[in-house]
């Protein structure tokens, strides 16, 4: 096992009686896209005719789960078995149709990596637009500026249009201004496959850092052996239902001998 | 176990309201004024005379309408192209704006969906860029003016009030028109032939002189024929607006933001999953 993957800590206190996300039953149906009505007309005929019947596909259902502060949570299952849907009604993004869900800290989700970016703005006026977008203040980008241009190691191609950007650059820098603050909980979404293994590297321990400090972070991943380092525990999602949370090697190990 | 503390986010209890979305777009103020940034350098950014456009775009416009028309109107009309060009004004600020707004809502649905951002930011923005646009565009009005020998009137200072009134029922109509165009696509394409329509139905390019009298009542219901009439007076004019003429100007701007906004709030919770 890659040893830069070791993130977990054993003495890291985690507080077992106050949970900072809570999903209570939590269900999240989408309307099937077939069923989108395009005209006013077509809108307007079918409800004359009673015949919106508006199709539901259960993307989450009855989803129950408790995250503790301090925890680095993993989230697997195959595509589409509703991991970023979770994320999202945990992140405001989706209200969930039924159920509830309650948030006790700041989250910083992570955006993939460079959405948002606009390619004819160079990478400076990037890190400002994304830091606006992940909700932060002129003050607050401007602090980390430095850090972030440090963190990516863009210092000579900061101020060239993203466009001319690899995919690597990219990816550090979309990296470095999601994380230049530290949040209470951190949410990444199959974010840590990107960038060359020094980079893995030093993403690692940045959120190694973060968790020392008390973050709790949530993550997504089809990397199973870096999430068995990283998690201190895991839940498998498979069709919008949760089929195990518990110690990584286990729900792992339940996983694969599901899908091998 | 000690007191509980204050959640972040509730779930139970989030409702986005008309009030707690403007609460949210005065948190995400700089994000407003990023967005309305970018659009405005991105724009022009690989033409050499960059945001030099904003202006020489409707002074084309004019030069050509002034060109093709000043034979049929120049005899009703003194200082024709300032006519043309203050109508056209108020005309490109709510046609850019407002598609602005609707492609702006659907390109920011992909971010929507993606992490938390009030969804109004983008209306907001769109509306935003089109007024740093149309404050850019005074100064072609203004050389237009002098080389015509236009007179300059001291009721120009009415200006920033036409320009309030115009910006608030364009935001609100942009509001509108962009909620709608998430759930029904169409409606993007249809309100480019409605604009069409609309411009030729409100006096931008011919004066209002040429209204026969029993079509005026179908003139008056056209607020866009009021908002363009709040810039003419001053300019062309050289008159304050009357009481008559303020009064449904102002209905029509406030009652447009009013309902735009409560409108597209409404809707709020649901572009996440319907963009």
């Amino acid at each position: 096992m890659p040893t830069e993957f070791e993130v977990k800590e054993e003495n890291t206190e985690i507080s077992t009686s106050q949970p900072i996300i809570q999903l209570e039953n939590v269900s999240v149906s989408y309307r099937l896209p077939s069923e989108r009505i395009g005209t006013f007309k077509e809108y307007a005929i079918r409800k004359l005719q009673r015949k919106i019947k508006i199709e539901k596909f259960w993307a989450l259902t009855d989803i129950t789960l408790h995250i503790n502060k301090g925890e680095v949570f993993g989230l697997i299952g195959n595509n589409g078995a509703g991991k970023s849907t979770m994320l999202k009604t945990i992140s405001k993004v989706l209200k969930p149709t039924k159920g509830r869900v309650v948030v006790y800290g700041k989250i910083a989700p992570l955006l993939e990596l460079g959405a948002g970016f606009h390619p004819e703005l160079s990478g400076r006026e990037n890190v400002f637009l994304n830091g606006a977008l992940l909700g932060y203040s002129r003050a607050e980008m401007e602090a980390v500026f430095d850090e972030i241009v440090e963190f990516s190691e863009l210092e000579h191609f900061i101020n060239s249009p993203v466009r001319t950007y690899s995919s690597g650059m990219f990816a550090r820098l979309g990296f470095a201004v999601a994380t230049a603050h530290m949040p209470e909980i951190l949410i990444l979404d199959e974010i840590l496959s990107v960038g060359d293994e020094a980079f893995q590297r030093k993403c690692n321990l940045r959120m190694k850092k973060f968790q020392q400090s008390g973050a709790t972070v949530l993550m997504v991943s089809h990397a199973l052996d870096m999430m068995e380092g990283m998690c201190n525990r895991i839940a498998w999602i498979d069709h919008g239902k949760t089929q195990k949370i518990g110690e990584p090697q286990e729900v792992i190990a339940a996983y694969r001998g599901e899908n091998l | 176990m000690a007191s509980t503390p204050k959640p972040v986010y509730d779930s139970a209890s989030y409702r986005v309201s008309a009030i707690s979305e403007l609460k949210e777009l005065g948190k995400y103020r700089y994000l407003l004024g990023q967005l309305i940034r970018r659009d405005i350098l991105t724009r022009y950014k690989r033409s050499v005379l960059g945001v030099a456009w904003t202006m020489l775009n409707p002074l084309g416009t004019m030069l050509i309408l002034s060109f093709v028309f000043s034979n049929f109107f120049k005899s009703e009309v003194p200082h024709y192209p300032v006519y043309i060009l203050s109508g056209l004004l108020v005309w490109n600020f709510f046609s850019q704006g407002t598609n602005a707004a609707i492609s702006g809502l659907v390109w920011g649905g992909s971010l929507l969906k993606r992490i938390y951002i009030p969804s109004s930011v983008f209306g907001v923005s769109a509306i935003g860029t089109a007024l740093v646009n149309l404050v850019l565009s005074l100064v072609p009005l203004v050389i237009v003016m002098m080389v015509d020998g236009a007179p300059f009137y001291l009721s120009m200072l009415f200006l920033p009030i036409s320009i309030l009134l115009l910006t608030a029922f364009t935001l609100g109509f942009g509001l509108l028109i962009s909620s709608l165009a998430v759930f029904f696509p169409d409606v993007a394409e249809m309100y480019q032939v409605l604009l069409t329509a609309w411009m030729y139905l409100t006096p931008i390019i011919y004066p209002e002189s040429l209204i026969s009298a029993k079509w005026m009542p179908f003139y008056t219901i056209n607020p866009m024929y009021w908002m363009v009439k709040m810039f003419r007076l001053p300019i062309f004019e050289g008159r304050f607006p009357s009481w008559q003429e303020f009064l449904p100007a102002f209905g029509w701007a406030a009652g447009m933001l009013l309902v735009g906004w409560f409108y597209f709030t409404s809707k709020t919770e649901e572009y996440a999953y319907r963009v």
